[in-house]
């Protein structure tokens, strides 16, 4: 947040001692105590395109200490995989969990505020419910981190969150430290659905794009505002009036200064190749193209202008905009050099098995003649992930100083029966199949259906 | 599954093809050493071959031979029935979000609003892109749901082949009934209401209301209930355990067949489901307490009920992703349903469930099957070669030649023309 950062220390200078911010909603995240584990005769996917077979890994003080064979603590946890796999700890990049909850009653319903095709100003932390059960069902799939995002309703939809999966009275509790925010955005049919249906702009795609620029125009002059006053200040004028806050121009400025992750909801081709555009015209970058149901048709541009595609196995033909899905996408847009190909969810059933849902791509693209071995697939749901995220340099791979972010599959994670046995989320163990000591309950499921017992 | 033996596949494939163009011949095809599972009383046959002669399975059994087959090697691979797609609206929806494209609910109907006569079939289209996409994904047959929007009703659906033919409705009128929260809007907001309203469209249905009392149903709202009252199959949507023991009672009471659909919390009455020999349609991926009905969600609710002697169906209620239903199996054998459960659950139990002859393998029966690069519960499985009604099937869809369009690298022209 340099910019910004600065912005905000000249504006509520009270709030800045000692040149650092305090960020507003800070997480209070804190790893679990853990011991130092020593898992071995396993198979390891690293997640940077590396399998080893027969292969050892060291946590220590919540990082991975070393992947493959080396020294451990005699105090050591030691678990015997027994040719088991081990995976980084998978991560979603598109969730809903927590701002729409299960159950899923209108009193939960915070993920969309569909009152403006511009709401930049709010963020999905602020509705994110601590006690959603699925943050628990997504652990035993293996998930140990996942961006929460507002929904597509509009066009700047609010920022996003990305949370370590561990449950607390708050989501500050959950907060990855240090991860950048993301930016919802959403091109296509449902902006100009939910405006347009309204008779309010807007009502086309045509529309849709005007008023992205109309704001990034906005957002250019509020920098400047900004910039001029805290010129002033530093020229010693003592009158200098500082513009007014916006929280819309903080969320948009900290894109145009590269601290905000741009997610953008895209299906169609022509829309996304669009919207590179417009990022070209700004001066801004786009991160990652969501659900991109046509990536597979420009996954050679995706790549060189370094956007990764967020996308679904095979969901298509729910809206007109998803007519063209086809199940090698994953594995096309994957295939160009520096291409940043993901399985994304956006479903509570969806992320509980984002394995198979790799799995189920890497078929199409083996089947339809791409080498994809299983330590390149695991990418989609690991390191790749991690990258579009913003935190590939803390997590999304096991090597030497990572997060201790890891799980231990009964099989290959790549067959349908193959469930997680064990998840470490910064060297602690926070799951485990057979134990149910170690397997959380929100407080909403404690004591439900009393007289049944399975 | 390797490259080289997709290649392989391919070229089996291509094959068939100039095989099928050969004229109306009569078609016969030979596959041997195979893993068949017959989904009936042979059981798994191992090294078996499976002889098709005009469109019909004439023989499974060891080494056989017949003049003139086409044969194809199997070489040990998993063939199977062709696959239940669950309850869809396959050939009744488009593009679900495309109002004009979807004909598999009423709406906004005219008073009465209780219509058990609305029966889907008559817009059953076999031409709509989804019945290929579903095919050579090894679906061979679907029950196409009918739903009226907040009525307890939603009318009739029918069983349909995903052949693509202009016949390929089969077996009887199947009704749907909705209970529990979903429906609450137009039984006075309560469960109970819509209780007290069945009741009285059953009872109408007996006996027809005097014409100066608000009636429910129409004179052929009526026969119809009249009609499903001997006998009927009626699928029940219903999640809550509670609400499927009043189900129970209320299909027991009015002589209707009962069928349970969703059924999230079906495992905590097993017993009473199965002392009534009432099977359950379910999606065994639901594990969530997504409503208040569903609190009981689990993901072991299959092998639950399958212990407790109650016949399991998986029907994950996807159209265009119907080709889930595998992996939706997979999941359910992972959670503790054996194996040959699972694959009943997607084949011989649907099929005995609404009365029709398909989902198991046997001799006379029309052959529609399925050669499988693997275990077919599998994600890294894909079908090979679907046959269908005795014919190889193109394996082709709207959906593999736009993946050939954009496979190619860098082509001259724009992709427009590249026409696989």
């Amino acid at each position: 947040m340099r910019h910004l950062t600065s912005l905000f220390c000249s504006a509520v200078a009270l709030l800045c001692a000692g040149h650092t911010i305090a960020e507003p909603f800070p997480s209070t995240y804190q790893p679990l105590p853990s011991q130092p584990t020593l898992i071995t005769n396993a198979t390891i996917l690293t997640g940077t395109g590396e399998r080893l077979d027969n292969a050892s890994l060291l946590l220590q003080d919540g990082k991975v200490v070393w992947v493959g064979e080396g020294d451990a603590p005699a105090d050591s946890i030691k678990i015997d995989a027994e040719g088991r796999w081990v995976t980084p700890g998978i991560i979603d990049v598109h969730s809903h969990l927590g701002v729409y909850p299960s159950p899923s009653v209108t009193a939960h319903s915070d993920g969309n505020e569909m009152t403006g095709p511009v709401t930049a100003d709010v963020w999905a932390e602020h509705s994110v419910w601590p006690q959603d059960p699925g943050f628990a069902r997504a652990l035993a799939g293996g998930i140990t981190s996942l961006q929460v995002l507002p929904g597509s309703a509009n066009l700047f939809g609010g920022r996003g969150v990305t949370l370590k999966n561990i449950y607390s009275n708050s989501y500050q509790g959950m907060k990855f430290p240090g991860a950048p925010q993301g930016l919802k955005m959403a091109c296509g049919e449902n902006p100009k659905r939910v405006y347009g249906d309204r008779k309010q702009a807007p009502m086309t795609r045509m529309g849709n794009v005007a008023k992205y620029r109309a704001e990034w125009i906005a957002t250019e002059k509020y920098v400047t505002d900004w910039e001029s006053y805290e010129q002033q200040v530093a020229n010693g004028k003592k009158d200098a009036k500082a513009p007014k806050r916006d929280l819309k121009y903080e969320t948009l400025s900290g894109v145009l200064e590269g601290d905000i992750i741009i997610h953008m909801h895209c299906y169609r081709a022509d829309e996304m190749l669009t919207i590179l555009d417009m990022a070209e015209e700004f001066n801004y970058k786009v991160g990652t193209f969501h659900h991109g149901v046509e990536a597979y048709k420009i996954a050679d541009e995706l790549a060189e202008n370094g956007v990764c595609g967020a996308l679904w196995a095979d969901w298509w033909g729910f809206k007109m905009e998803a007519y063209d899905g086809i199940q090698e996408n994953i594995a096309i847009v994957d295939r160009p050099t520096g291409s940043c190909s993901i399985v994304h969810s956006d479903s509570s059933e969806g992320i509980q098995r984002l394995n198979q849902e790799a799995s189920k791509a890497m078929t199409r693209g083996q089947q339809a003649g791409m080498e994809i071995p299983e330590e390149r697939a695991i990418s989609w749901i690991t390191s790749n992930a991690a990258q579009s995220l913003g935190v590939a340099d803390r997590t999304g791979s096991l090597e030497p100083g990572k997060m201790g972010d890891v799980v231990l599959w009964s099989g290959n994670p790549f067959s349908v029966y193959t469930r997680a046995d064990q998840v470490f989320i910064d060297g602690a163990l926070v799951y485990d199949r057979s134990n149910p000591a170690l397997q959380p309950v929100s407080d909403f499921e404690l004591g439900q259906l009393q007289e049944v017992r399975p | 599954m390797s490259r080289s033996s997709f290649l392989t596949i391919a070229g089996a494939t291509i094959a068939l093809g100039t095989f099928m163009t050969s004229g109306a011949v009569a078609e016969t095809i030979l596959i041997d050493n195979a893993t068949i599972h017959t989904m009936e009383k042979r059981g798994v046959l191992k090294n078996a071959d499976i002889l098709i002669q005009d469109g019909v399975v004439t023989s499974i059994g060891d080494n056989l031979s017949a003049p003139d087959a086409q044969r194809i090697d199997a070489a040990g691979r998993h063939v199977t029935p062709s696959l239940f797609a669950g309850i869809t609206s396959i050939g009744l929806s488009e593009v679900s979000g495309v109002k004009e494209s979807v004909d598999s609910s009423i709406s906004d109907i005219d008073m009465p609003q209780m219509r058990p006569e609305f029966r889907v079939d008559p817009a059953f289209n076999p031409n709509s892109s989804l019945v290929p996409i579903a095919r050579v994904e090894g679906l061979g047959f679907t029950v196409l749901g009918a739903t009226a929007k907040g009525s307890i009703f939603g009318g009739q659906g029918r069983m349909a082949r995903l052949d693509g033919s202009y016949d390929s409705l089969f077996g009887g009128e199947i009704l749907f009934i909705s209970v529990g929260r979903n429906v609450s809007e137009l039984s006075g907001g309560s469960r109970a209401g819509q209780w007290m309203l069945l009741e009285q469209a059953v009872a109408e249905a007996r006996t027809p209301p005097r014409a100066s009392e608000p009636a429910l149903l129409t004179r052929s709202g009526r026969e119809t209930l009249k009609r499903f009252s001997r006998g009927g199959t009626v699928v029940f949507s219903v999640d809550r355990a509670s609400d499927i023991l009043q189900v129970l009672r209320f299909a027991k009471e009015n002589g209707f067949k009962p069928v349970i659909n969703g059924g999230a919390e079906a495992w905590m009455v097993a017993t009473q489901l199965a002392e009534a020999d009432v099977p359950v349609l379910l999606d065994p991926l639901e594990n969530l307490p997504s409503n208040f009905d569903t609190l009981g969600a689990r993901l072991d609710n299959a092998a639950l009920l399958h212990a407790a002697g109650v016949t399991v169906v998986v029907a994950g209620g996807e159209s265009h992703n119907a080709r889930k239903q595998r992996q939706m199996a997979g999941n359910a054998v992972a959670n503790g349903l054996p194996h040959a459960a699972g694959l009943a659950a997607l084949t011989s139990a649907p099929a005995s469930v609404f009365g029709v002859k398909t989902g198991t393998l046997k001799e006379g029966q029309r052959a529609d099957l399925v050669l499988w690069s693997g275990d077919p519960l599998e994600t890294t499985t894909v079908a090979d070669l679907v046959i269908v009604n005795g014919k190889p099937d193109s394996m082709q869809s709207r959906q593999t030649l736009l993946r050939d369009r954009y496979l190619p690298q860098q082509p001259s022209l724009p992709r427009a023309y590249i026409k696989p």
